[in-house]
C-alpha cells in the first residue's frame, strides 16, 4: 500500500512529458505509421485492380480502361472450355504434389533433427541447393533431362517438376517447427513403454501436425501458382497459370482478373480459417497437444 | 510380462534399425532430389557441349568453346540481369526494412492483421500481379491517362517498356520476401537490449545503427538472397513490363529453349547463371554470412 503511493508520483510525469511532445518527435512517432499504410497500399494496389477491373465492361480484347460496370465476366468465365482445363490440370498437379512432397519432406526433415548420421552436411546442401537455384534454371534442367531420354511432357512431368521444387520447402518448413519442441516428450513416452511407432504416433507427430499442414498449405500454394518450371515441363499441357500467360500475349481479358479475383478469395477463406483454428487450438497446444493428454483424461 | 520379454528380444534388431533409420527417411526424397536435380543438372550441362540441330539431332562433342560464346553473345542480358536482381534487391530492402521495423516494434496488436497484408499479394498468382501492374502504368491507364489529362506529365511520357518499369516489376512482386526475414530477425531481438542502449544514453539514432541493425543482420542476409536470386532469373517481369531493349537472361534462356530449339545454347547460359548464382552465393556468405542459412 505504502509502496504504491510512493510509486505514484513517479508515474506521473511520464503522461505531461508525452503532452509536451515537441513537433519533431511527433513527426517522428507518426512517420512510421503512416509510411506503413502507405507500403501496405501499394502492396494491395495491384490485387485492387485486379478485383475492379474483373467488373469492367472492355470495349475491346484490351481492358485497360474503365468503361462500365457489368457482371458479364462472371458468367461467361465458366464458359471458356480452355479454362476449366487448365484449372482442373492445376488442380490434379496441385494435390499430388503437395500430398507427395509433404510425406517425403517430413521424413528428410524427421532424419535431420532426430538422428545424428554421417552425411547430414551434403543432405543438407541437397535440400538447400534446389530453393537458391533460379526457376528458369530449374525448369530448363529438367526439360534437359526430359528431352534427352525422350520422355513426353504432359501432366506426368509437371507434378514431377512440382514434387520437386516442393519437397526442398516442405523440408525447411517442417524442420522449423521439430528444431523447437522437446525431445524429452518423446523419450518420457519410450520409457513409459510405448514403442517407436506409438511413440510417433501419439507424440511426435501430434506435435509437428502444425508445421505439416502448414508446409502442405505452402506447397499447394506455391504449386498452383507456379509459372516459369510449369512452362518448360508442360508440353502442351496447361495450367492455370499458362492458361494466363497463353491469353494475356493477345490482350488481357477481363476473365483473368474474373478468375484471379476468384482464386484470391478462395485463398483468402483457406488462411482465415487456418488462422481459426490455429488461434482456438492455441490455448490447448500451450503446454501439449490434446492428443497426449487424452489418456489421462480416460481414466 | 509380455513387453519385457519383447524388449529383450529386441536390442540388436532394434538398435540396428536404430542406426539405419535416418537413412530410410532420407532415402524417398533424397532419391527424388539426386534423380530431378542432380541428374538434370547434369544433362543440360552435357547438353550444352553438343553441337547440332533438331532436325539433324545432337552430338556430344565435348565443345567447351560454346561458354565463351555465349558470353560473349549474350553479355548485355547477363549484366543487365545482375543490374535489375541488384536494383530490386537494394530498393526492396530500403522499401521493406522501415515496414517490418514497423511491424516488430509498433504493430501492437495489429501484428498479424500487418502480417496478413504482406502477404496477401501471394494469394494472387504471380502473371496476374504482374499483369496488373501494366493496367497501372499503361500509357492512358488511370494513372498516367489522369495525370497526362491534368497537364501534370507530357503526352510522350512513359514507364512501360522501360527499365524502371521492369525493376519495379521485380521489386513489387518480390518485397514480401525482405519483409518477412526481416520481421523475423527484429523480432527475435531483446527489447532490454534496446532499453539498455537508452539507459545509456545512447539516441535513438545510434540504438538503431549500433543495437537494431546489427541485430538483424540474419534477416537481411537472407532478404537479400530471397530477393536477389528470383530476381537474377526472373523473365516474367521483363516479358509483361518491359521491351526489346530490357531483356534479360532468362527471356534468353526461355526463348532459345522453348521457340528457337537451340538446345545447346540455351544450356550453356542456363548453366552458366547456376555458376554465377553458386559462387555468388558462397562469396556473399563468406562475407557477410550466418550459418543461420543452411541449418
Amino acid at each position: 500500500m505504502a509502496r504504491a503511493a510512493a510509486a505514484k508520483p513517479l508515474v506521473e510525469p511520464i503522461p505531461a512529458a508525452r503532452r509536451r511532445m515537441s513537433l519533431g518527435r511527433r513527426v517522428l512517432h507518426w512517420a512510421l505509421p503512416v509510411y506503413t499504410a502507405l507500403a501496405v497500399a501499394y502492396l494491395l494496389l495491384p490485387i485492387a485492380v485486379m478485383i475492379i477491373f474483373g467488373f469492367n465492361n472492355p470495349a475491346g480484347r484490351f481492358n485497360f480502361t474503365w468503361q462500365g460496370f457489368t457482371l458479364a465476366n462472371y458468367a461467361s468465365v465458366f464458359n471458356l472450355p480452355a479454362l476449366n482445363t487448365a484449372l482442373t490440370n492445376s488442380l490434379i498437379v496441385a494435390t499430388i504434389s503437395t500430398i507427395v512432397a509433404t510425406a517425403l519432406g517430413t521424413l528428410i526433415a524427421l532424419a535431420l533433427t532426430r538422428y545424428q548420421f554421417r552425411g547430414r552436411g551434403p543432405v543438407n546442401l541437397l535440400v538447400f541447393i534446389p530453393i537458391a537455384t533460379p526457376e528458369v534454371v530449374l525448369g530448363a534442367s529438367l526439360l534437359a533431362m526430359f528431352l534427352a531420354v525422350g520422355m513426353a511432357r504432359d501432366i506426368g512431368t509437371i507434378t514431377i517438376a512440382h514434387i520437386l521444387f516442393n519437397i526442398s520447402f516442405v523440408v525447411v518448413t517442417v524442420r522449423a517447427r521439430i528444431a523447437g519442441y522437446d525431445r524429452m516428450l518423446e523419450e518420457a513416452a519410450m520409457d513409459l513403454g510405448a514403442n517407436e511407432w506409438t511413440t510417433f504416433r501419439k507424440v511426435t507427430f501430434p506435435l509437428i501436425f502444425p508445421g505439416v499442414l502448414a508446409a502442405a498449405l505452402l506447397a499447394f500454394a506455391l504449386s498452383i501458382d507456379d509459372f516459369v518450371v510449369t512452362l518448360f515441363t508442360a508440353g502442351q499441357t496447361t495450367t492455370f497459370p499458362l492458361w494466363v500467360y497463353g491469353v494475356s500475349r493477345f490482350g488481357v481479358p477481363a476473365e483473368v482478373n474474373v478468375m484471379g479475383t476468384i482464386i484470391f478469395a478462395i485463398a483468402l477463406v483457406f488462411i482465415l480459417g487456418y488462422i481459426v483454428i490455429q488461434r482456438r487450438s492455441a490455448g490447448s497446444q500451450a503446454t501439449l497437444p490434446a492428443s497426449i493428454r487424452a489418456p489421462e483424461a480416460e481414466r | 510380462m509380455t513387453a519385457i520379454g519383447g524388449a529383450r528380444a529386441r536390442p540388436t534388431l532394434g538398435r540396428r534399425l536404430r542406426s539405419a533409420a535416418p537413412y530410410l527417411l532420407l532415402l524417398p526424397g533424397g532419391l527424388w532430389l539426386l534423380v530431378f536435380f542432380f541428374v538434370p543438372m547434369a544433362t543440360m550441362f552435357s547438353m550444352s557441349l553438343q553441337e547440332g540441330t533438331l532436325a539433324t539431332g545432337f552430338q556430344l562433342t565435348f565443345n567447351f568453346e560454346i561458354y565463351p560464346e555465349v558470353i560473349q553473345r549474350w553479355s548485355t542480358q547477363l549484366v543487365r540481369s545482375f543490374q535489375y536482381a541488384f536494383m530490386a534487391t537494394v530498393a526492396a530492402i530500403l522499401i521493406g526494412y522501415p515496414l517490418a521495423y514497423t511491424i516488430a516494434f509498433r504493430g501492437g496488436r495489429f501484428k498479424s492483421i500487418l502480417l496478413l497484408l504482406v502477404i496477401l499479394p501471394f494469394f494472387t498468382s504471380y502473371l496476374i500481379r504482374t499483369i496488373s501492374w501494366k493496367f497501372i502504368l499503361a500509357d492512358q491507364g488511370f494513372v498516367l491517362g489522369t495525370l497526362k489529362e491534368i497537364g501534370i506529365l507530357e503526352s510522350g511520357f512513359h514507364v512501360l517498356a522501360t527499365g524502371t518499369a521492369v525493376i519495379s516489376g521485380i521489386t513489387y512482386n518480390l518485397l514480401p520476401f525482405a519483409v518477412l526475414p526481416i520481421y523475423v530477425s527484429l523480432e527475435k531481438i531483446d527489447k532490454r537490449l534496446l532499453e539498455a542502449a537508452g539507459d545509456l544514453y545512447s539516441s535513438r539514432i545510434s540504438t538503431f545503427l549500433r543495437v537494431t541493425l546489427p541485430l538483424s543482420m540474419p534477416g537481411l542476409f537472407a532478404a537479400t538472397l530471397l530477393v536477389f536470386i528470383p530476381g537474377f532469373g526472373d523473365f516474367v517481369n521483363a516479358e509483361f513490363l518491359g521491351a526489346r531493349d530490357t531483356t534479360m537472361a532468362g527471356n534468353v534462356v526461355q526463348r532459345l529453349f522453348l521457340t528457337n530449339n537451340d538446345y545447346p545454347q540455351a544450356a550453356a547460359i542456363s548453366f552458366l547463371m547456376m555458376g554465377l548464382i553458386l559462387v555468388g552465393i558462397v562469396l556473399y556468405t563468406r562475407l557477410v554470412g550466418t550459418e543461420e542459412l543452411t541449418r
